[in-house]
């Protein structure tokens, strides 16, 4: 068992009791509510006659169901109207802050939480969605829950779990040019499958790592649950601190900021902590990843050949033949000049500010293919209004671009941005599975940013570091 | 014996349906689009959908569909049952549907989680019980199946056949400690002391 890291201090010091069932019972310092997964849980604490136990420690916004176009309500899709409705009864009845667009904080709850400064080093985090790793970042313990373990969170600011193991991963060396945090976390679940990180927790450790912004650190955080892992982080350091001194939090509070800066310390790892598992990866090594397939361990380096299902493990051969086949790809190929519809920038993995000023970087003075439609979609109103205070909106817009409001948006099919048909997308999210972004038999290839953009301009699938330079007029 | 805060789960009677397959996921058993509802009300009728149904709503053969199973409350399946996404719209629309208990191979560990949660026991047994079990159930639609999950043992027509509940499962459910609400409420006066005691929890009132 692991010893001396930031899982066992954590699990430590927020656990309450041992449960006869051999499960922990752990404090959640920060539970964080969306429309999709919390009405249920509202309604069998009602059944039970129970109020929210710790409201101040629940915070709410929308996002999955959330128009990116018109807003003005009530919403044109009665279902999502109802769900937004709930949220807001919920939260109203039970004294919960709501990050509703009305705000201008509104957003996808993991980029929203960092941004106000309410993910913090050391804290327990608990979300109903699987992404919540992202608040991992920060050096917190933070996973996805089902929706009665929401209710037991509402009831009792607690849930029942069983200690994972923990996996360092250690990425050494530098990134090259066009190669960003999101290649390193496809590469990872790449090597170690999707299923690789079940029943642990992983440490993302080493230059690489280190050297990433907070934005890069929750682009890799976020992708821990698509490695199988339901919890990722990364012990806080100075460029943690540096974050949470600007957020709304501490912006105008440094005597609370000098307080818990010794207790974000003393969570890091020991430097002779005991893991249960190590991985070395060379990041010097590594080129944009794209996927080939439906899962998002079924990737690629861009100058890498797909690979031949007969090649690969026995139990990866089926699952790899029926992917190839839907989504038209031939093993010995490269992923380079396959041809896409939609250009897809946004979700929780990629839709931060850096990650729009990189994208934006290569689409300036350029423009979108006549046959792609290219989404740009902040991940937060936030985000939104400082991309467009820094006129990234309009490098977007004259390239060709849909400039949109904040939310999971084509992420997944629940609001109205989807693919329709067979298109085919280059997609900054984080899922891959066949329907996920709205049509089943929809393509969607992940990626980092920058390409997306350059696939955006060349209508295929491209490597970004090969562009030719823009001429200018 | 420990007097839990949950309804004791010893025992689970009643009829059986089979629903044949590995790998059977979640997105089998409720298509995500079910998933833009408020409450889990009333699920039960869109229970595995896209295998009932094709796409101009008319019945296709499942289960499901047949008139001798309604009623039944003891599903019998084969292998990895409920993998894929975690989802507990899948064990809510089953539950909502009448199933009390399932019986397989072997399960996806989040949606046996997501079973024990509501009490729901996933027991397992080998294949060839399994297909025996299945097949009994078929030429026997209206006859009675008894789930023992303290004795771990399943029992219908005279035959006995040795099941497994994971430790922990079985005694959550035989305990009446499955409800981790009312179990975790209970240390309510610890969660205030754990609370108090991080630097970063500022309570109000
Ligand atoms: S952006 Fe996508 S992955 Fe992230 S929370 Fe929204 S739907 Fe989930």
């Amino acid at each position: 068992m692991s010893e001396g890291t930031l899982y066992d201090k954590v699990w430590e010091n927020h656990t309450v009791a041992e449960l006869p069932t051999g499960q922990t019972q752990l404090f959640v310092g920060l539970h964080l509510i969306h429309e999709v997964t919390s009405p249920q849980a509202f309604g069998m604490l009602e059944e039970r006659d129970m109020e929210v136990a710790y409201p101040e420690l629940t915070h709410a916004t929308v996002d999955h169901i959330v128009p990116t176009g018109d807003q003005s309500r009530p919403y044109v899709d009665e279902a999502a109207e109802e769900m937004m409705r709930a949220l807001e009864q919920n939260a109203h009845a039970a004294n919960i802050d709501l990050a509703d667009p009305t705000t201008g904080r509104q957003g996808i709850v993991h980029v929203i939480g960092p941004e106000e400064g309410l993910t913090q080093p050391g804290m327990t985090i608990v979300c109903g969605d699987s992404h919540t790793s992202t608040h991992g970042a920060f050096g917190a313990l933070a996973f996805g829950i089902g929706t009665s373990q929401i209710r037991d969170v509402l009831a009792t600011q607690s849930i029942a779990m069983e200690k994972q193991h923990v996996r360092r991963i250690e990425v050494s060396g530098s990134l090259g040019k066009g190669v960003e945090a999101k290649d390193v976390i496809l590469e990872i679940i790449r090597r170690l499958g999707t299923d690789g990180g079940v029943g642990y927790v992983y440490e993302y450790a080493g230059d690489v790592i280190e050297s990433l912004d907070m934005e890069g650190r929750m682009s890799i955080c976020n992708m821990s649950i698509e490695g199988g892992a339901r919890a990722g982080y990364v012990n806080p350091d100075e460029t943690t601190y540096a974050f949470l001194r600007e957020t709304d939090r501490f912006r105008d509070d440094a005597a609370a900021f000098e307080s818990l800066l010794p207790y974000w310390q003393s969570i890091r790892s020991d430097p002779d902590a005991t893991y249960d598992d190590v991985v070395h990866i060379d990041g010097s090594e590594l080129e944009p990843v794209v996927t080939w397939g439906t899962t998002p361990g079924q990737g690629v380096g861009i100058t890498q050949p797909i690979p031949d299902p007969e090649a690969l493990p026995a139990d990866k051969r089926q699952s790899a033949r029926e992917a190839q086949a839907h989504m038209r790809v031939t093993p010995g190929e490269t992923m380079e000049g396959y041809e896409i519809d939609v250009a897809f920038l946004g979700s929780c993995t990629n839709a931060r500010l850096p990650d729009l000023r990189r994208a934006a970087g290569i689409v300036e003075g350029r423009v979108v293919h006549p046959s792609v439609r290219a989404l740009a979609v902040p991940g937060s109103q936030r985000v939104k209004a400082a991309a467009e205070a820094e006129g990234l909106d309009d490098i977007f817009t004259d390239a060709g671009f849909e400039w949109r409001g904040a939310g999971c948006s084509m992420c997944l099919g629940m609001n109205p941005d989807q693919l329709e048909g067979d298109e085919a997308c280059a997609s900054s999210s984080n899922r891959n599975f066949v329907g996920r972004q709205g049509s089943k038999d929809g393509r969607t290839v992940l990626m980092n940013p920058q390409m997306v953009a350059a696939a955006a301009i060349k209508g295929h699938v491209t490597d970004v570091r090969r562009l030719p330079e823009v001429v200018s007029v | 014996m420990s007097e839990g805060p949950a309804e004791p789960v010893t025992d689970v009677r009643g009829t059986g349906i089979p629903v044949r397959g590995n790998d059977i996921d979640t997105d089998q058993i409720i298509p995500a689009r079910f998933m833009k509802v408020v409450s889990f009300d009333g699920l039960g009728q869109f229970a595995f959908f896209d295998q009932r149904f094709d796409d101009e709503d008319n019945q296709k053969e499942h289960p499901f569909n047949d008139e001798r199973f309604q009623g039944a409350s003891i599903l019998v399946v084969n292998a990895n049952f409920g993998c894929g996404s975690s989802r507990e719209h899948a064990p809510q629309a089953l539950m909502r549907w009448g199933i009390d208990a399932i019986v397989g191979e072997s399960f996806a560990e989040i949606f046996a989680g997501n079973c024990l949660a509501l009490g729901i026991p996933t027991v397992t047994t080998d294949e060839d019980t399994v297909r025996t079990l299945q097949d009994w159930i078929d030429d026997n639609p209206d006859a009675s199946i008894d789930v023992d999950i303290a004795a771990e043992r399943v029992s219908y027509d005279g035959t006995e056949i040795e099941v497994t509940v994971d430790e922990s499962q079985r005694r959550a459910l035989v305990d009446g400690v499955w409800d981790t609400t009312a179990l975790m409420r209970s240390n309510a006066g610890t969660v205030r002391e754990v609370a108090e005691s991080l630097p970063y929890i500022e309570l109000e009132g």
